[in-house]
């Protein structure tokens, strides 16, 4: 499951912010700008594999909802499907739009075309909206009474918007357009950096790089007061990250180190006294809950949480910084702004950065709650299936997702190939044409 | 009708849309398999893209649907089922991300070779998800889910599911030759629709007898279900069989779109047959659409998430696919 969604993830980013990229280039391409038109077709048609993907691994998802996790769907499914249904709705509207979309190149008029990516950019908020009030609602269940262990009552709206999701939402929003963003500079700042340079790479690097600027500085804000709400509603995942023991008044932050056997081992302290208090509640003297208000066996595993937590939060930070390097080149040296190699190696590894902190981070969250999977309510092992095939499921899943990322790998590496060969609308490889060339 | 009929009525409508349109893209892919070498089947190949490349993503989100309508609607018989039939679950799933990922990645393939491989995945897995998912049916309409029979049977290879799965194949065949046929004939490839026009008449009549036979050894292997079918189903089953006879006098008189509707109404009824042939049965036999149903106030969430749907989703889908037939909209 854990793998099945660490991939469908990072496609689900690209569903949720390409449109969005697509349509700027779009309309810019409207306006004239050839070489615009010409990467917004490129990217229609990535989008359209990349979607393809997510749209199979999404379904792979949902039946792994019953195959392993029959326990929690058998007791809960009626309080968070709703949200499941609603997103079913929204990727359906997505699926067809993007249809419309790519089919739709030379076959419908310009204006009526461009519009045909709003309500992907539409859908892909909503989508993304429900699938994170899901996850939400396991961090902080609701919209329910459970009377002798059995749900009743249930208040599916209570349950969608459960207090988790506004943070949680704009944190993962803010996410897909940093991944995405990111991923798409990095790989035009590579090419720029070996030689391919035109006007094509400029916008390939400077459009997604715009939207994944205007987030990323928000992005620890928004961060930050999720981790208050953690705070109060989940205090034994904040400790945790903390990686506090006991509770304790003016706690300081702490990077690094390892835990073990109740205290850190080789940390490093910023000498602010009660930094973490000021951080978690606004006040330099405030008291964190401890590890040990809990007992052991209600403990999530700390060194996960914590490492990955302060993985992404320091990816984050550059990131920031590289934004604020881009920020300030284009405002004072927008002439010579890609003559700084340094700035576009930055560029180029912060698709990877950006991909490693959405997925720290991610774990961070499920990590941070175990061995909860719905928080306080089910233990993961009472939800999990009890059949026997579980671990030949897993090797069979991650030999399927190895093969598919190669292959999608080198596809879209041929096709981007093909593109700089000079090729446009990439004949299929069978078509007669094609079969007589390579005949020839 | 209560609530969780509603739903499950809603449920079952989305069953069918996803027999028919994804049944079609199957069925294309069956084609795909059987249009013989690089060269000869390269016209083949090049319509079924073509007729199924915008459309199959749509078509494919029914099923997600289902799952949704059935862990939401019936949260305990989602997971007696999913417990019950994990393996054929795990190879449909197995079979969607094989087909969904050859056919995407077909297209942009760089050289024959690799456009050959990723065809092959595409098109045999187009065969194989229709046969489990006609075997999953099976097993619940022959009544074996959820009854412990699990432990001393392969619950998914008894009489009933081996005929649910052949008869999904075939028909996802029939709808896809007719549907082809009609798009090249539409493009005009006289020969080429000629070639498929054939090909529906074979399918037509191995899935009418694979029906019809079929129906026998359901008495003794699926009882409840036979009778729902002799009673309750019987109308349906014989509008199935009436629209199928009609599809092959459109298919000779070349009234294709014609013969399109009706095969589209044959698949549907046969469906929807069996549907209303194990109602009030959600796991025949051992849990009614009334007890498995979740909270009332879920499923009255759900009808209203139906409704939001029908009237977002509709006006999308009939654009999608006026653009798909014509080539433009709206010029």
């Amino acid at each position: 499951m854990a793998l099945s969604l660490g991939a469908h993830i990072i496609l689900a980013c690209f569903g949720m912010a390409m449109p969005a990229m697509i349509y700027v280039l779009h309309r810019k391409g409207i306006n004239g700008d050839e070489a615009a038109l010409e990467l917004a077709k490129r990217w229609s048609k990535i989008a359209g594999v990349l979607f393809a993907i997510g749209a199979v691994s999404g379904t792979i998802l949902s039946f792994e909802m019953g195959l392993l996790w029959p326990g929690l769907m058998e007791k809960y499914g009626d309080v968070l499907g709703t949200a499941f249904a609603l997103e079913g709705i929204s990727f359906f509207v997505e699926a067809i739009f993007l249809g419309i979309y790519v089919y739709g190149w030379d076959r419908l008029p310009p204006k009526k075309h461009i519009l045909m990516l709003l309500p992907m950019v539409l859908a892909g908020i909503a989508g993304s909206f429900f699938v994170v009030s899901v996850n939400a609602w396991m961090n902080a269940p609701t919209g329910f009474t459970e009377v002798d262990g059995v749900v009743v009552d249930v208040d599916p709206l209570a349950a969608i918007f459960n207090s988790a999701v506004p943070l949680q939402f704009l944190h993962m929003f803010f996410a897909a357009y940093m991944v995405a963003g990111f991923t798409l500079a990095s790989i035009y700042a590579v090419g720029w950096l070996r030689g391919r340079r035109g006007r094509l790479q400029e916008l390939g690097i400077l459009v997604p790089l715009a939207f994944a600027a205007f987030v990323t500085p928000l992005q620890p804000v928004v961060g930050h007061f999720a981790g208050q709400r953690i705070a109060d509603d989940q205090p034994i995942k904040l400790a945790a990250i903390e990686g506090l023991a006991e509770t304790e008044s003016s706690v300081p932050t702490v990077l690094g180190g390892i835990y073990r056997d109740g205290e850190l081992v080789g940390e490093i302290t910023v000498p602010i006294e009660g930094l973490a208090s000021f951080l978690a509640q606004n006040s330099f003297d405030a008291e964190i809950v401890g590890l040990d208000a809990v007992p052991e066996e209600d403990q999530p595993p700390v060194n996960i949480v914590r490492f990955s937590f302060q993985i992404m939060v320091g990816i984050g930070t550059a990131l920031v910084g590289l934004v604020a390097v881009a920020a300030w080149r284009w405002r004072k040296r927008r002439d010579t702004f890609f003559d700084s190699a340094w700035m576009l190696r930055g560029i180029a590894l912060s698709g990877v950065a950006a991909i490693v902190a959405m997925e720290t981070g991610w774990i961070t969250t499920e990590v941070g709650r175990q061995p909860w999977i719905v928080h306080g309510l089910m233990r993961t092992e009472e939800a999990i299936t009890d059949g026997g095939w579980v671990w030949y499921s897993l090797i069979g899943l991650i030999f399927v997702y190895l093969l598919m990322g190669v292959a999608g790998l080198a596809v879209l590496r041929s096709m981007s190939r093909r593109w700089a060969a000079g090729e446009k609308d990439l004949e299929s490889p069978y078509g007669p044409a094609a079969l007589e060339t390579s005949a020839a | 009708m209560s609530t969780a009929d509603l739903v499950a009525a809603v449920m079952f409508a989305a069953i069918t849309l996803y027999a028919v349109f994804a049944g079609a893209d199957f069925g294309s892919g069956m084609w795909d398999l059987l249009a013989g070498d690089a060269r000869k089947g390269a016209k083949t190949r090049r319509l079924i893209d073509h007729a199924i490349g915008p459309v199959w993503e749509a078509n494919h989100v029914w099923l997600i649907f289902v799952l949704v309508f059935l862990w939401t609607g019936f949260p305990r018989p989602f997971g007696q089922i999913m417990r019950d039939l994990a393996i054929p679950f795990w190879l449909v799933g197995l079979g969607i991300v094989m087909r969904g990922a050859g056919f995407a990645f077909r297209k942009f393939t760089p050289d024959i070779r690799s456009a050959r491989l990723a065809g092959i995945v595409f098109a045999s897995s187009s065969v194989l998800t229709p046969f489990f998912l006609g075997t999953i049916a099976g097993a619940i309409a022959s009544g074996r889910v959820g009854t412990g029979q699990v432990d001393t049977e392969v619950i998914w290879l008894s009489p009933t599911s081996l005929v649910g799965g052949a008869l999904a194949v075939g028909t996802c065949a029939f709808l896809a030759a007719v549907f082809l046929t009609e798009e090249a004939n539409r493009r005009g490839d006289v020969e080429l629709a000629e070639e498929l026009r054939l090909k529906a008449f074979i399918t037509a009549a191995l899935t009418g007898a694979v029906a019809l036979i079929g129906i026998i050894p359901l008495r003794s292997d699926a009882p409840t279900l036979f009778d729902g079918l002799t009673a309750r189903g019987a109308p349906e089953i014989a509008l199935s069989v009436v629209a199928g006879l009609a599809t092959l006098f459109f298919l000779r008189r070349r009234e294709l779109r014609l013969a399109r509707i009706s095969a589209v109404f044959a698949v549907a009824a046969i469906v929807l047959g069996w549907g209303f042939g194990q109602y009030p049965w959600i796991l025949v036999d051992t849990v009614t659409i009334e007890d498995g149903a979740g909270n009332s106030a879920t499923l009255f969430a759900l009808l209203v998430a139906s409704l939001i749907a029908v009237i977002i989703i509709t006006p999308a889908l009939v654009m999608l696919y006026r653009l798909a037939d014509t080539d433009r909209l709206g010029q």
